[in-house]
């Protein structure tokens, strides 16, 4: 489906609404506006990125008061308050997340209701905010002369910041720095290994979520022209986020269709209860939560992806590979030291994992670590890619200190890797996967990103995640989900992805597994073509006929240690290894 | 502040928090065993204070046609699929539990309405009514989203939760309920006065922590428990099914929150949201121990206690917003002692 066809009806049916309806239905479409710009930000927030905010009704109520203050008591024109407004959430916004978004899982959550409850009381006691009573008298909007006055007026404004700020966050999804946003939802080791800064990509999204609720705050000051802190309380917040998942905490739409269901279920069981049930009026918030549980039943990641699967799949074009390629480093001198380690130790408490090992790599080298299950490979692989500090010893990288480098430095300087077990985003497609690896060769931002302003650099890297879907042989799996293809395919992905990030040490545990025999070849092959065109490949194999004929050296571990080190033809004849693999006899 | 005072509210702060740690518990629990972060535990503790004290005024509470209801409702979905899988080796055992134990709890509290001055009585019918609940909720909210992500389980947490504090409202009105269980008995220890009520409170929470420490230490099912808290899909293939041992956690849940509403009716005056804000403390005891750590936790509950006895003597009008402001410290404290690396879920 064209993704411009839903948005162009809902344009067309939005222009004419006005035309059809009653003042009161005007004024219930304003409410929608107003939530779905909030329900927006926590789509990205908590749909997309994984982080949990009850307290977004806290930076309404700021921008709200912010603005009302200012015009009514300094007399200012809203149309400067607003980026008041914007400036005043967005730096207490860093400030709450410097703090609060440290915070990790289920702390989170409780994180924002308590600064969603102190703002709440501050707005409540606070002289200048007029305390629980809260401020009228706010002024209209004036927009070239016409005085935006009433909800008829106002409501165009209110529906063109919202498709605005839809397009913008759907934008937004759709590029590198969505790709990355995406990775922050249980899959920060891969993004940090890929030089994503998940911790600054977390503070940007937390403000972005803050400043569209703060802009909703500035409509809502001057579309009821009264603001009071009871709008901006613990429920607030709450309201907000069943919004996003209700209409689909995943998907753009999902915001303006959640809250479009709350406000219209609300008002609907305001009226019908009464009716219904005449002896009583408090039946409303038991229906409400019971229409939730309901809703969550029945679709629990929301409506939207309910809608999406009834609809038809229409795969995307091929990204065109007539544009030019990203920058690519300059690989080291064939033949120079690359990597060296010196006595390098991991324990994790009692257990010594990796004990004193020491090797030296040469670039343009292909060289395999191998061991028993439970011998340290795969830690070995944790110290060298950054994901793990060493506990002594020393690593080297082109003459550089690496042993205490994070996983992102280690990625500038093209240490790039795949994982064991393997570490792919299952819901975005094979092509979207492997432009992640690209991240670090490419620079555009969120705001970019918003506006449409990186296309040129968006086309480079889809080419290149192409280029190197083709190489690997995915080159017409390109928009599948990369979760739905088979487990060898995605160790292939995996390869494809930190090719991506134009590498100069690739490092690939356990490549092979998984793999049937004429794929290993084609993966021997594509991995000798990668060393010819001076990629130095450290791996980690179980497969010992896969490594045998593809290695220049072995390196043997045991129980942490290094047992053994030589050519291949060396190693299988070593007493210690055969041993270590084979069972000694006592 | 003298002596006297700071002994008196350190009184307060000790028994408060005693209530705090129960809850701390019970979250805990069903937490680890289900990964629902339970909100709606608060209102099994207003509907055990305020069907208490109905039945002390001789009425019978709303509560009970409730328990009647949802029993009938799980029977009639249970029933259904029984009756598509025509399996109905289970039908006894639903029938007993879903609909002759809401009656018989019925037919109880109808005579015990009658009986106003018999507190055991009326003590055993409100645990009765209350503890039932956990495991209809569970079957009705829970167990259909039982795979889904923490953000939906949580969710549906707040949309329980208004469901029963609506109910509350509906069964118990604005008003507030106080009841009385035992003869207000109080003895002086130097300068201090204690109540009976009091020590009541303080015993039955460390008896309650005792036994339950037994159950999880020594029985079986409570072992089974501690096995799903650990590793879900592990003790699934040894034999423990999700099913149950979310019923079984919730079942607890209910009971402690029914003991711990049937030990403050008498020392507060109840409504029928009191109990959110009294869970939302024992979430924070629950958190300090990280949602893990039962030891921590009660500790955490108690610290929360003396916050707020000494903030209300303070600064009674901020007391909510300092306990809930002086959290975050802690949780920054905790999740920076943390390991950096979580463990990741799946999508």
């Amino acid at each position: 489906m064209n993704p411009w066809l839903p948005v162009g009806g809902l344009v067309a049916v939005l222009l004419a609404a006005p035309l059809a309806l009653s003042e009161f239905q005007i004024v219930l479409l304003n409410y929608i506006g107003l939530a779905s710009i909030v329900a927006l930000g926590l789509v990205l927030l908590t749909g997309i990125a994984g982080l949990m905010s009850f307290g977004q009704a806290a930076f309404v109520g700021v921008a709200a008061y912010t603005s009302a203050v200012l015009t009514t008591q300094y007399n200012m024109s809203p149309w400067l308050t607003l980026p008041v407004a914007l400036v005043l959430t967005g730096t207490l916004a860093l400030a709450i997340g410097a703090i609060t978004l440290r915070l990790s899982g289920h702390y989170l959550p409780l994180g924002t209701i308590a600064w969603g409850i102190a703002i709440f009381y501050l707005f409540g006691n606070l002289e200048i905010l007029g305390k629980y009573s809260g401020v009228a008298g706010i002024p209209s909007i004036n927009l070239f002369g016409l005085e935006l006055g009433g909800a008829r007026e106002l409501y165009y404004l209110i529906w063109l910041m919202t498709i605005g700020a839809s397009i913008a966050v759907r934008n937004l999804l759709d590029s590198r720095s969505g790709r990355a946003i995406r990775a922050l939802k249980n899959r920060v080791t891969m993004a940090e290994s890929f030089g994503i800064d998940t911790a600054r990509m977390k503070i940007v999204i937390f403000l972005y979520a803050a400043l569209l609720a703060a802009l909703s705050g500035w409509l809502y000051a001057h579309f009821l022209r009264y603001v009071s802190p009871q709008p901006f309380n613990l429920n607030s917040g709450i309201d907000y986020l069943f919004m996003a998942v209700i209409g689909g905490s995943g998907a753009v739409w999902g915001a303006v269709l959640g809250a479009s269901i709350l406000t219209l279920l609300k008002e609907w069981l305001k009226d019908l209860l009464p009716y219904l049930m005449p002896q009583s009026g408090n039946y409303e918030t038991v229906v409400f939560g019971f229409m939730v549980v309901l809703f969550l039943h029945r679709t629990r990641e929301g409506v939207i992806p309910y809608l999406t699967r009834l609809m038809p799949r229409k795969d995307k074009p091929r990204p065109s590979l007539e544009v030019a390629a990203l920058p690519r480093r300059a690989q080291p001198e064939a033949g120079g030291t690359l990597l060296s380690i010196d006595q390098a130790s991991k324990s994790f408490g009692a257990l010594q994992a990796v004990s004193n090992v020491s090797f030296e790599m040469r670039s343009d080298e292909i060289l395999a670590v191998i061991g028993p299950n439970g011998a340290g490979k795969s830690t070995l692989f944790n110290l060298v890619s950054g994901v793990l500090p060493v506990s002594s010893g020393r690593i080297s990288f082109l003459d550089q200190r690496i042993d205490r480098m994070t996983g992102r430095e280690a990625a500038r300087l093209g240490i790039v890797r795949t994982f064991q077990h393997v570490n792919l985003m299952k819901n975005m497609s094979v092509l979207e996967n492997v432009a992640l690896g690209a991240h670090l060769r490419s620079s555009s931002g969120v705001v970019a990103s918003s506006l449409r302003l990186e296309r040129a650099e968006e086309a480079r890297i889809m080419a290149e995640a192409a280029r190197q879907l083709d190489r690997i042989g995915l080159g017409d799996r390109l928009h599948d989900p990369a979760g739905t293809l088979p487990l060898g395919a995605q160790r292939l992905i995996e390869i494809a992805r930190a090719l991506a990030a134009d590498p100069v040490l690739l490092l690939l545990d356990e490549p092979a597994a998984g793999l049937r025999h004429l794929e290993k070849k084609a993966l021997a092959a594509l991995l000798n073509d990668l060393r010819k065109s001076g990629v130095s490949i450290l791996l980690v194999e179980h497969d010992m006929e896969f490594v045998m004929g593809l290695v220049d050296r072995v390196i043997v571990l045991n129980f942490g240690q290094k047992i053994a080190e030589g050519t291949p033809r060396e190693v299988q004849s070593n007493p210690a290894v055969i041993d270590a693999y084979l069972g000694g006899i006592e | 502040m003298n002596l006297s005072l700071a002994l008196w509210l350190t009184q307060d702060a000790v028994v408060n928090g005693a209530v705090y740690a129960l809850l701390a518990l019970a979250l805990i629990v069903v937490y680890t065993v289900t990964r629902v972060i339970f909100v709606p535990q608060g209102e099994f503790i207003s509907f055990a204070a305020l069907s208490l004290a109905t039945l002390q005024n001789g009425k019978v509470p709303g509560t009970v046609h409730l328990l009647i209801a949802t029993g009938l409702v799980v029977a009639v979905l249970d029933g259904w699929r029984m009756a598509k899988t025509r399996d109905f080796s289970r039908l006894p055992r639903l029938v007993l539990f879903n609909i002759a134990l809401p009656l018989a709890v019925a037919a109880l509290a109808w005579w015990s309405a009658s009986r106003p001055t018999d507190v055991w009585l009326q003590v055993l019918v409100t645990l009765g009514i209350v503890i039932p609940f956990g495991s209809m909720i569970y079957r009705l909210a829970y167990q259909p989203l039982a795979s889904a992500s923490i953000l939906v389980l949580l969710i549906v947490s707040v949309a329980v939760h208004y469901m029963m504090v609506g109910l509350g409202l509906v069964f118990f009105g604005g008003e507030g309920l106080r009841a009385s269980i035992f003869p207000g008995f109080n003895f002086d220890v130097g300068i201090l006065t204690i109540s009976l009520q009091s020590i009541g409170i303080v015993l039955s929470s460390v008896v309650l922590m005792v036994v339950l420490w037994l159950y999880f230490g020594y029985t079986v099912y409570g072992k089974a428990l501690r096995a799903t808290a650990m590793n879900r899909i592990g003790s699934r293939l040894v034999g423990i099914s999700t099913e149950f041992s979310g019923k079984l956690s919730f079942t607890l849940a209910a009971l402690i929150g029914a003991i711990s509403g049937i030990l403050i009716a008498p020392i507060t005056t109840v409504y029928y949201d009191t109990g959110f804000l009294i869970a939302l403390k024992g979430f924070v005891g629950a958190i300090i121990g990280g949602m893990g750590s039962y030891p921590i936790a009660a500790v955490g509950s108690l610290l929360v206690g003396f916050l707020e006895s000494y903030s209300s003597f303070w600064a009674s009008s901020f007391k909510e917003s300092i306990i809930f402001t002086l959290i975050i410290p802690v949780l920054l404290w905790r999740s920076l002692g943390k390991h950096r690396i979580e463990e990741e879920e799946e999508e």
